[in-house]
């Protein structure tokens, strides 16, 4: 049996968390940078993606109170003490299990999950996949050094095949996980990818993943210069970035290499891959489509992307307005309420109390 | 009842003072429901009960077997019951899985109803019976009351035009119908209940109100039930009074604490045997402003309860021993992060899947000390069903109160057995008010998330949302103040003990106890359920002379402060539990005292008469200069 969920419309994922006004004082990135001194490795990528966030936290224009960073156990996890706003440092792999409970209660939050890739893929991988169906408000960074970093240096999910590490003395036999496929065979609604290093790019990702209502799921490939240094070197390579870097951008052709030159095409057997446009012709190179509510090709996109990082399409792959988790939740409750004709009084309970069969005895 | 079609044959109405009833039958049988009703027919004539349902885990074990029977056992009587009963008065046995598989436990000379059209071949083999014991003499020690009760319903449902399968399906009520008649138990309720159940379905309806009222006429008519007994009301205190199970009372705690504490609750919650029934029940409580996440495991539900109360709502959790060891890596976060949070695990047979439907009480050192660290949390258990109904706000009060996780330890045989309930006016509900830490006023110094309230050691609540509060705390250990990362040895010594004594100093009520004759040498003393069986087995013990007190421990972590001079005060301390000695091992080891164990784990609650028998024995030890 099923009913009819009377689908409350999809919002801005902002909608509901109390804005600056007029009268308050304008907030700057210092608002935003706590007195805790931050601990991670000269040279981490953790501190140019906590700079992007404290830049651009206060462009939000949303009060500072109402901003709650919840996060695992990792390296990356530490972020919320080096923001001066609410701050859960929770246990390893459980953010997004906490923040699920938290925004469901709490309709003016707006709540970060601030993951690594073992947190979020490892030990948190349900509570991350089950979030990413429910689509539950929350933005949700996922730091990949493909490494566990703080608990220095064992080969981690995203850890590419053969992978030589403390842990995996002649090479791990695992096959890593792509977070970006994951997430959309999770059925998330908001999926992207950027670089620790692209301070633009990222923070352009995380305006649009704010500003969705839902999961939006960010996966930040992120450098470790102590247990992996350079897993994304090849990226950062100004020739090698634009032979494998494929820019996505909703609504526009594929296109990447020297002066655009290659295009992501569809294959004779209906998969992606990447050719010259002189050769394939620029009508036949894929225009983006992160609204088709239809995963597979922005699926097929994510698998360009292979552990060797040849081609790797980064920016937001999907963007679909579904239904929030917790609005529809809260929906129900307050659904519930307002037929009572208001709050429960102290008669409502006596009489669910008393249930349906009561007697009663005369002293 | 509508009886202008028969005939009152003249019965004799004899008053008897108790009676144990139980209803047996296959899976599919409906046992379970017919003793509901027959239980709201007893509660609603004032008769005091206690109930006690007993069903496989699997949903429908193969039919007719051993495996698949299901029963429900109730014990009623014009005075204060304590218990579900020793053994049954009447056994009504549906067929002949449900004859072998509950005839252990009726005394010789007490009644079989016994429906004997289910006796084929077929179904006794199934068994293992050779020829039919309703036949071959091998009931003589019972009186036998053979009713073929699935022809009777069939013919009495033959002008509704259902197919036979159909007809045999209404049975349980022709059932019913006779131990109402047996028993002069009313019927409105029961036909009450019906025309809701089945109102969209007018012929089911429709026939099983007419097997009800074939199986009451039966029972007047029929030679062989000359007799039918009345059992006057229990003397109560004045008041309203419902018939409750532990889960339903538990989750109308649960609401109560919430509307006393204008807090919203949230439950987080995976399913699970014998816990699912408080989740069902929350879902249902929206209108309380009761918010319900069915999570993806024990872990996720939790944490979700966690994450709401950090956001300033009552998160609760529910589940049973193997999700409650899911759970213990949060609850220590909980610890650590000192925020309210009610955890509870509604104990069943374990290790690892144990008995999913069985009751028993061997959680209570995981409740205890199941974490890593140093990690208290107080333990509060239920005694009897309706007390599920204080134990849950009480668990509220004291989680809210000292911020801290709270176990509330119910178990199956309180979860599913019921009794019945004065119900509590709202207003005398405990007053659960409490403030969040207030916005700083401008100029302040910097919020200090980690100081606490001199009286009980609590440290603020500060939910997200109050400006000027923004702080940062995890699981990592914090400086005492002020809440950042703290690393020093000291200071992880001073907050150990700090936490350590937030729960020490929890304000719980002194130990009662019940010695009625004052000189008692023997102390029972226990926990949870085991309350009605240890006061049921005392009052049999004195009957027979032996003075024996009684004490129940309501708060099992802090234990009040006058436990250890109790227990000091009696020669012999003994302490039944369905474990292997939990609570005393707790006891012996906080107290140095002697105390005994008497320890069953059968899935099953205590006799009354186990109980009378192991204080009878200690107290003749005694004498005997033992
Ligand atoms: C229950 C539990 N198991 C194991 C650990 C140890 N541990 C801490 S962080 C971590 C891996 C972190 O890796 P990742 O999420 O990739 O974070 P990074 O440090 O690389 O940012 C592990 C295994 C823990 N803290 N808790
Ligand atoms: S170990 Fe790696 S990930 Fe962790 S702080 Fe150091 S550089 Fe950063
Ligand atoms: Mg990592």
């Amino acid at each position: 049996m099923t009913t009819e969920l009377g689908m409350p419309s999809v919002l801005s994922g902002l909608v509901g968390v109390p804005h600056l006004t007029a009268d308050d004082p304008k907030q700057t990135r210092k608002n935003f940078t706590s007195d805790a001194e931050v601990r991670w490795c000269p040279g981490c990528g953790d501190y140019a993606i906590l700079a992007a966030v404290q830049g651009f936290l206060p462009e939000l224009g949303i009060r500072r109170e109402n901003v709650v960073c919840v996060s695992g156990i990792g390296c990356s996890s530490r972020f919320p003490y080096y923001l001066d706003t609410y701050g859960l440092h929770s246990i390893h792999g459980r953010a997004p299990a906490i923040a699920t409970g938290l925004v469901t209660a709490r309709p003016d939050l707006n709540v970060w999950v601030i993951t690594g890739d073992g947190d979020a893929l490892s030990i948190g991988g349900n509570h991350l996949i089950h979030a990413l169906r429910r689509n539950v408000n929350l933005t949700i960074l996922l730091f990949n050094n493909r490494i566990y970093g703080l608990t220095k240096g064992q080969y981690s999910p995203t850890s590419e095949p053969g992978k030589i590490t403390k842990s995996t003395p002649v090479g791990s036999v695992d096959t890593p996980f792509n977070p970006v496929s994951l997430a959309l065979g999770a059925e998330a609604t908001f999926v992207a990818r950027t670089l620790d290093s692209d301070r633009k790019h990222l923070t352009s990702v995380l305006k649009q993943a704010v500003e969705h209502r839902g999961s939006a799921l960010v996966e930040i490939y992120q450098n470790c210069p102590i247990f992996n240094d350079g897993a994304f070197d090849v990226l950062k390579d100004r020739d090698e970035a634009q032979a494998r870097l494929i820019r996505l951008e909703h609504g526009e052709p594929i296109r990447f290499g020297v002066d655009g030159s290659q295009g992501v095409v569809r294959a004779a057997d209906g998969t992606l891959e990447v050719a010259d446009i002189d050769a394939a012709g620029l009508p036949n190179v894929l225009v983006h489509d992160a609204g088709n509510p239809n995963p597979a090709t922005q699926f097929a996109l994510s698998r360009l992307d292979d552990p060797t990082l040849s081609h790797v399409p980064l920016g937001v792959f999907r963007k679909v307005a579904r239904p929030a988790y917790d609005d529809l939740v809260r929906a129900q409750v307050t659904g519930a309420v307002e037929a009572n004709n208001g709050p429960a009084t102290d008669d409502d309970l006596a009489a669910l109390l008393a249930g349906k069969d009561t007697w009663t005895v005369t002293g | 009842m509508d009886d202008t079609a028969v005939v009152p044959a003249p019965s004799r109405v004899e008053q008897i003072d108790s009676v144990v009833i139980r209803f047996a039958g296959d899976s599919g049988d409906g046992m379970q429901l017919t003793g509901d009703r027959f239980t709201a027919e007893t509660a609603s004539l004032g008769n005091d009960l206690a109930t006690l349902p007993n069903f496989p885990a699997e949903i429908r074990a193969p039919q007719g077997t051993l495996p698949g029977v299901s029963s429900f056992q109730l014990h009623f009587a014009d005075h204060d019951v304590l218990t579900p009963g020793d053994a049954p008065d009447v056994l009504v046995a549906m067929n002949p899985a449900a004859l072998k598989a509950n005839l252990s436990d009726l005394p010789r000379g007490k009644t079989i109803i016994v429906n004997t059209d289910e006796f084929t071949k077929r179904n006794l083999t199934k068994v293992g019976y050779t020829a039919s014991p309703v036949e071959d003499g091998s009931l003589e020690s019972w009186q036998v009351q053979p009713v073929p009760l699935t022809s009777l319903t069939v013919e009495a449902l033959k002008e509704f035009g259902l197919s036979r399968k159909d007809s045999e399906r209404s049975k349980n009520m022709f059932a019913l119908g006779l131990l109402c008649w047996l028993y002069n138990r009313p019927t409105e309720g029961t036909e009450r209940f019906l025309k809701t159940k089945f109102g969209r379905k007018p012929e089911i309806l429709a026939a099983n109100l007419a097997a009800f009222k074939a199986g009451w006429a039966f029972g007047e008519t029929t030679e062989g039930f000359a007799v039918s007994y009345e059992i006057a009301p229990a003397p109560a205190p004045a008041g309203t009074y419902r018939n409750v199970t532990g889960n339903t009372a538990l989750a109308y705690g649960l609401v109560a604490a919430g509307h006393r504490s204008g807090l919203p609750v949230v439950l987080g919650s995976y399913p699970i045997t014998p816990a699912s029934d408080i989740l069902h029940a929350l879902s249902g409580m929206k209108k309380f402003g009761v918010t319900t996440i069915q999570a993806e495991d024990e872990i996720s539900a939790i944490g979700a309860a966690l994450g709401a109360s950090y956001g300033g709502a009552i998160g609760v959790t529910t589940t049973s021993g193997p999700g409650l060891a899911l759970k213990s890596e949060t609850i220590g976060l909980a610890v650590s992060l000192e925020l309210p949070l009610v955890i509870v695990d509604v104990q069943r047979g374990g290790p690892s899947t144990g008995l999913p439907t069985k009751t028993e009480q061997s959680d209570l050192l995981q409740a205890m000390y199941g974490r890593n660290g140093e990690s208290p949390v107080p333990v509060i258990s239920p005694r009897s069903p309706a007390d599920c109904f204080d134990a849950a706000i009480e668990a509220v009060r004291v989680a809210i109160t000292y911020r801290t996780p709270v176990l509330l330890l119910s178990d199956g045989y309180l979860a599913n057995g019921s009794e019945p309930w004065q119900l509590p006016s709202v207003a005398s509900l405990p007053d659960l008010h409490v403030d969040f830490a207030p916005e700083p006023e401008p100029g302040a110094p910097a919020f200090r998330p980690y100081d606490r309230d001199p009286a009980t050691l609590a440290r603020p609540w500060a939910p997200p949302g109050t400006a000027g509060l923004e702080h940062r705390i995890g699981g990592i250990e914090k400086a005492d103040g002020t809440g950042e990362i703290s690393y020093d040895p000291d200071n992880h010594d001073k907050m150990v003990r700090l936490r350590q004594a937030k729960i020490d100093g929890i304000d719980v009520p002194d130990l009662a106890v019940d010695d009625p004759h004052g000189d008692a040498d023997v102390l029972v003393i226990g926990w949870g359920s085991t309350f009605g069986p240890i006061a049921a087995g005392a009052r049999d013990a004195r009957k027979a002379g032996i003075h024996v007190a009684t004490a129940h421990l309501r708060h099992l972590n802090p234990f009040p402060a006058n436990t250890g001079d109790v227990l000091k005060r009696y020669r012999r301390v003994l302490i039944p539990e369905m474990n292997l000695g939990q609570l005393s091992l707790l006891l012996r080891g906080k107290y140095l005292v002697d105390a005994r164990g008497y320890n069953q784990v059968r899935g099953l609650p205590f006799s009354s008469a186990e109980i009378s028998a192991a204080i009878t024995s200690l107290a003749t030890q005694i004498e005997e200069g033992y």
